[in-house]
């Protein structure tokens, strides 16, 4: 490849992180749905209001904080909704997954119209003082938004949380045998409910982070199939934080590699390259679900199935 | 407190009533919207309710939008009553118009009129061929169908977006991304002169027929369905699950593509970047609406239909953003699944020792 320099490397490196972090972050908070034993096919919908709600919030107060908390309540409360309907009605889960996907992208293009096309103003960039004005890890590492690196914080903490903590074992345990854990006299459904409710919050934060950060604009459908490849996610790195958080930075290069491949000029139409993260989604659940036993070692044993307590 | 109880045997009346319970609690809270929003309640549920079914030009156009989704809601059905949750059918969609039109654009002044049969039965392969790379990398690679369905609709779209933006596009389109208009020869014939409505209709008729017959009184469709309910039980019976799989992925890959070449020789009769309507996942609502039955299915496209002529209406009229249909569509879901519930449970007060 041709010009390609240290400086235009470590941009890339920059811009991977940065756009890994938005699938990471969605994939975390469905990771812990999961391992409650909760499926949600709404990740779109809700990063999809949570994208409107963090960028309206952002844009009429000013603060990109007050905009993150926004977007997190937006997605708790939409898989809060989607919680009550699958716990305590047992709706079928992916049906109600699909209608929260479907409800969140006409919602959010609804209340987001008078927002379409509207820019926050360029904020100056977060640097870490002293590592930030290193020669090539500075600009590749240290000049990120502070979320990418509370995200990395987050899959280690959440990574020790459900495996060294007796929280994470007892959510393990919801998602594995919840009868066993109702036995024990742990409140299945409230557990459930609160997992399910922390995913959503991620979920939005995620969202969020694409209307402030990423690309600071609002754009109907802008999430662009993002929390489906945040879904897909959870399953490549059979439910485990730290691949998580390895996965989405191999989606995020993909992505960059996209558009450093279009900057040099690379004699492939823009189409087939906006492809690519698509196409690379489907090709590594392939190599990856090749073997069903690897993904069933890790998979909670109750994902996806309804809870009925016993009287 | 309230415990949910199952039901000995879940009540007839209740299975035809809970649609509409569902419709009506979309309506209250559209009325709570629209009345949120400083319209007029009344006004707006005019034209989601009245509007659509008044003169002969909205009905006409009523089956023009519910055709689609008919044809694509009887093939999801098949995939979801086969528990395989296909959600790539506006992919399929748009693979289907995109080889319709490929065989569409090849049509001379001298083509006879059977060039429409080679552009429909086009569409049904490309929307199949779409559905059997998710079967064939379900079946061989065990990949989640879900997943990969849905990918392959960005895929589509893109695809699409390559040829109207290079090789298809129109040399005399003054740059627009369109291809060339079809020749009529390769036009849906209308049925009435005035009205955009065409024999599409009929075909959707006709197909729900097929898939009446094929799901309750034949064994392919039987195996099927044991296979999506009870797979344990079709693997004693020696029900083959791959076979199963293929034959669900197809039917709906198929039904969308036809969908989609319907689309693109009626109604759009050129391709553009907004072939996508959006109609492959609203289907998705239609299946689950019409409860997985084809007559089900009927009445839930019109309904559904109605949202996107009352969606545009409220646009025009109200000025109220057409993303209005999808917050209904998604509503009517929700409070569906909501009222399905009490099908096959019922509530009951338990006082607590």
């Amino acid at each position: 490849m041709t010009g390609l320099t240290p400086e235009s490397l470590a941009l890339l490196l920059a811009a991977t992180l940065n756009a890994g972090t938005v699938v990471a972050l969605a994939s975390l908070g469905l990771l812990i749905n999961e391992r409650a034993g909760v499926l949600n096919l709404g990740a779109e919908g809700m990063m999809l209001v949570a994208a409107i709600a963090g960028f309206a919030t952002g844009v009429n107060t000013g603060s990109d904080w007050l905009g993150f908390a926004a977007g997190a309540a937006a997605g708790a409360l939409m898989a809060g909704a989607f919680g009550a309907l699958v716990i305590w009605l047992n709706t079928n889960q992916y049906a109600t997954g699909l209608a929260l996907s479907l409800f969140g992208a006409g919602l959010s293009a609804f209340v987001g119209i008078s927002y379409t096309q509207q820019r926050l103003p360029e904020r100056p960039h977060f640097a870490i003082p002293g590592l930030a004005d290193l020669p090539f890890v500075g600009p590749a590492l240290f000049r990120q938004h502070p979320l990418v690196y509370i995200t990395i914080a987050l899959a280690i903490g959440l990574g020790w949380f459900l495996m060294r903590s007796r929280g994470g074992l007892v959510l393990r345990a919801v998602g594995e045998s919840p009868e066993s854990a109702h036995a024990l006299g742990y409140a299945v459904r409230p557990i459930r409910l609160l997992a399910v409710m922390t995913g959503g919050a991620l979920c939005g934060v995620a969202g969020a982070y694409i209307s402030l950060a990423y690309t600071p604009l609002w754009v109907e459908g802008m999430v662009a199939g993002k929390g489906w490849i945040a879904l897909a996610l959870t399953t490549f790195a059979t439910w485990r934080p730290g691949r998580v958080l390895l996965g989405a930075y191999l989606f995020g290069g993909v992505t960059m590699l996209q558009f450093q491949l279009q900057g040099q000029g690379v004699q492939i139409p823009s189409q087939f390259l906006t492809m690519l993260p698509y196409v690379a989604t489907i090709v590594v659940l392939v190599l990856i679900s090749r073997n069903p036993t690897w993904i069933r070692i890790n998979m909670p044993a109750s994902l996806g199935k309804p809870f009925h307590p016993g009287a | 407190m309230f415990k949910l109880e199952p039901r000995p045997a879940p009540s007839k009346a209740l299975m035809l009533a809970s649609p509409l319970i569902a419709l009506a609690i979309t309506v209250v809270v559209g009325v709570m919207l629209f009345a949120a929003l400083g319209k007029d309640p009344l006004a707006g549920l005019q034209m989601f309710f009245v509007e659509p079914l008044k003169t002969g030009y909205a009905l006409a156009e009523l089956s023009l939008k519910a055709t689609p989704l008919i044809l694509i809601a009887l093939g999801l059905a098949v995939c979801f009553r086969a528990n395989l949750w296909n959600i790539g059918a506006e992919g399929q969609f748009v693979l289907g118009a995109i080889c319709a039109g490929g065989v569409a654009m090849h049509a001379t002044p001298e083509t006879g009129r059977w060039i429409i049969g080679a552009v429909l039965l086009a569409g049904v392969l490309g929307g199949m061929l779409w559905a059997a790379i998710v079967a064939l990398l379900r079946d061989r690679f065990h990949a989640n169908e879900i997943l990969v369905s849905l990918m392959l609709v960005y895929v589509a779209e893109m695809l699409l977006s390559y040829l109207v933006y290079g090789p298809w596009k129109d040399p005399a389109g003054y740059n627009f991304p369109q291809t060339i208009t079809f020749l009529e020869a390769t036009r849906v014939p209308k049925l009435i002169t005035g009205f955009r409505m065409n024999i599409g209709m009929f075909i959707a008729l006709a197909a729900v027929a097929g898939f009446a017959i094929f799901l309750y009184r034949t064994y392919a469709g039987f195996q099927l369905q044991v296979g999506g309910l009870a797979p344990a039980a079709a693997r004693y019976a020696g029900f083959s699950s791959r076979r199963a799989l293929w034959t669900a992925l197809l039917l709906s890959g198929g039904m969308a593509g036809l969908a989609g070449a319907l689309d693109v020789a009626g109604p759009q009769g050129q391709l553009t970047p907004y072939v996508p309507l959006g109609y492959g996942f609203a289907a998705i609502i239609v299946a689950f609406v019409g409860r997985l039955n084809p007559i089900g299915i009927v009445f839930s496209a019109v309904l559904m239909s109605m949202f996107y002529i009352g969606g545009e209406l409220a646009q025009s009229r109200l000025g109220l953003p057409k993303a209005l249909t999808g917050v209904f569509q998604g509503l009517l879901l929700f409070a569906l699944l909501a009222c399905d519930t009490f099908i096959h449970q019922r509530l009951r007060w338990v006082s607590t020792k």
